[in-house]
């Protein structure tokens, strides 16, 4: 498609979405610890064409993350064990909030920590930057032994978080779920009783993979996260259960690489989605899938994006 | 420096061994902008499985817009880059990462091992264009002659001088690289560049320690990215904490690093 193309098409199509206050111009992120702090993506994308754009989780502190190896592949994904690696609250507000302001995309940051004191302080501590458009909360992450898996798989604790987060910022906050749970949509009904505006899943599938050469594990934290391809039915399901059992919105996360794929989790119910692992593979996805969306409702003559969201057909 | 992808042409495709090629693709762009010791991402076909990209050291550019790469095929990646025909497209990311750091004052000495050779050609060519008023000291081992031999003569045509070292004796010294090393005066000023096998750098790192030589290393990890975006691609630091292979390295100061040996 030509750009000329492409700049006509895109005033017409609405692709338009709202995340509780958050409006978008389109339903296209990027998933957390999948696009960096964004610059890394300056030189291969039109990052402010974006919906908007989620950063690598921030902690209170920083964190040096999991010794190698960190990641391994698997058939049509990968494992990783990260380990929450990341430059803290600090030096993320005074380096990279800067930069990402001069790309002028909505910025989503995605936080974590031990205990509930520490969601609450982080939340504190960007309560009055500037540049934020809304916090993605993540209950889930399964690398650190002392994460974010107890209160993600926990509704109480899930709630205790959300609401921990909700009171001390003005901007709206997603909770990101875990797929590593017994019934997922009873945490998403708990954070929505905790005040989240949005739930954004699923996070990674725990996994596991031995070299059977040496008969060791492969990754030096023994479990990972699996993502990719792999995980794209197992997302969906969830995305599907999940949207029907809350009111608020959901974004669909797991797997994502074509805008076919992003149809597909908006029919099951997604508002918006992020893109993950593709971004590795090829690091204009997400805006190509930016294009993609904008033809496929030009060519199948849709007043909106939003005609999709949950248009799943049934018998 | 400008970091790009292409869908790029394979022009030629060499097998020198049994399973070690060298392909030539048509990539103006990183040809420009490439450094010694900088390395590609190529995607492994169009399918999610190979689903991540294989990284490559650059092992030539060229004028006309060329790059070269050397790889000996190890596992479905490189069996598929194996099975790739002239005239195919291929989707590269690059040049990525911080090359050699190339010291005009000391005398070069360009070490490496197998595969590891790929990037010093590239530098070799550089300081030679560079014209260091010593000539550098090269030496490069591998597992036969048959691996060696036409990799050692792309440095012949550099005009450049080439201690040879094979694991079966059939050309040049029988044995390793750090034996050949230690026979030779660099002069107390010396940089070494080394790529190759992790215990070889180890090796000529600790000598070089002891020699009070320079020495910088090109290393390898797993990587998912390429860019600083996935964190995957740790090397732990001198300093404590980790420096990431893709964006602070590949190339890194044998000092910044830890040697687990
Ligand atoms: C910065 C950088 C530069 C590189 N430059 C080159 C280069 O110029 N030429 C080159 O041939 N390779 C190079 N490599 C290594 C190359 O990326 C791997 O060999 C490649 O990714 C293997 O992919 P595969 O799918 O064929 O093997 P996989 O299926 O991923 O692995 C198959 C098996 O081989 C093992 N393996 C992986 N890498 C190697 C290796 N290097 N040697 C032996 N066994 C291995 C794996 O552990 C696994 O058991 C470089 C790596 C890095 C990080
Ligand atoms: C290398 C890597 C790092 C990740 N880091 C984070 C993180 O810091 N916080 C988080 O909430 N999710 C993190 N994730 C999970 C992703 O945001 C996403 O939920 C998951 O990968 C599934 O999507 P995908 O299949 O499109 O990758 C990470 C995933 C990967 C692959
Ligand atoms: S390979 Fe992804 S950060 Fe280095």
């Amino acid at each position: 498609m030509s750009p000329k193309a492409l700049n006509s098409s895109a005033s017409v199509a609405d692709l338009r979405v709202s995340l509780g206050d958050l409006k978008l111009k389109n339903p296209i992120m990027t998933a957390s610890g999948t696009f960096g702090y964004g610059q890394e993506f300056v030189p291969y994308m039109n990052i402010h064409r974006l919906g908007a754009v989620v950063v690598k989780g921030i902690s209170l502190f920083p964190r040096s993350g999991n010794p190698p190896p960190r990641i391994v592949e698997t058939p049509c994904g990968m494992l990783n064990a990260i380990g929450l690696e990341n430059v803290g609250v600090e030096r993320f507000i005074s380096e990279k909030i800067p930069a990402l302001q001069a790309i002028n995309v909505p910025v989503v940051v995605n936080i974590l920590g031990d205990t509930v004191q520490e969601y609450s302080e982080i939340t504190k501590r960007l309560a009055d930057v500037e540049g934020i458009a809304a916090i993605e909360v993540n209950i889930s992450c399964p690398n650190v032994k002392k994460g974010g898996v107890a209160f993600g798989s926990v509704p109480k604790m899930a709630e205790a978080v959300t609401k921990a987060v909700k009171e001390n910022i003005s901007v709206p906050v997603f909770v990101k779920l875990s797929p590593n749970v017994t019934d997922i949509t009873e945490i998403g009904r708990a954070v929505e009783d905790g005040g989240a505006d949005a739930v954004s899943l699923i996070n990674t599938l725990i996994g596991m993979a031995i070299d059977h050469r040496t008969r060791r594990p492969v990754l030096a934290n023994v479990f990972g996260g699996l993502s990719g391809p792999a995980i794209k039915p197992v997302a969906i399901r969830m995305v599907n259960l999940v949207a029907q059992a809350v009111s608020i919105p959901v974004i669909g996360i797991g797997g994502i690489e074509t805008t076919e794929d992003v149809i597909e989790f908006l029919l099951a119910g997604a508002t918006a989605v992020q893109l993950g692992t593709a971004n590795f593979v090829n690091p204009r996805a997400s805006e190509e899938a930016v294009e993609g969306l904008t033809q496929y409702v030009i060519d199948e003559k849709l007043l909106s994006v939003r005609e999709l969201i949950g248009g799943l057909v049934l018998s | 420096m400008s970091q790009i992808q292409e869908k790029t042409e394979i022009v030629r495709i060499e097998r020198l061994t049994d399973d070690v090629i060298r392909i030539t693709i048509d990539a103006p762009e990183i040809a420009m902008s490439a450094l010694p010791g900088q390395f590609v991402m190529i995607r492994m076909g169009n399918s999610s499985d190979p689903l991540l990209r294989r990284p490559f050291s650059i092992s030539q550019t060229s004028n006309a817009g060329h790059i070269q790469i050397l790889f000996k095929v190890v596992g479905r990646g490189t069996r598929y880059l194996a099975h790739c025909r002239e005239g195919e497209y291929i989707s590269v990311l690059g040049p990525l990462g911080q090359g050699f750091k190339i010291d005009m004052e000391k005398t070069s000495c360009l070490i490496g091992g197998g595969m590891g050779i790929a990037p010093l050609l590239f530098l070799g060519k550089r300081i030679r264009q560079k014209g260091l008023k010593v000539d550098p000291i090269v030496i490069l081992g591998a597992r036969t002659r048959a691996e060696l031999l036409p990799l050692l003569t792309d440095f012949e045509q550099l005009d450049l001088k080439v201690h040879a070292a094979t694991d079966d004796g059939s050309l040049g010294h029988h044995g390793l690289v750090t034996d050949v090393f230690k026979t030779i005066d660099p002069g107390p000023d010396c940089m070494t560049y080394v790529c190759g096998p992790k215990m070889m750098m180890a090796a000529v790192h600790l000598y070089c320690k002891k020699m009070e030589y320079s020495c910088q290393v090109s290393v390898e990890t797993a990587m998912a990215c390429g860019m600083g975006a996935c964190l995957g691609c740790i090397v732990p630091a001198a300093s404590g904490g980790y420096v990431h292979a893709c964006s602070d390295g590949p190339v890194f100061d044998a000092e910044e690093i830890v040697w687990e040996i």
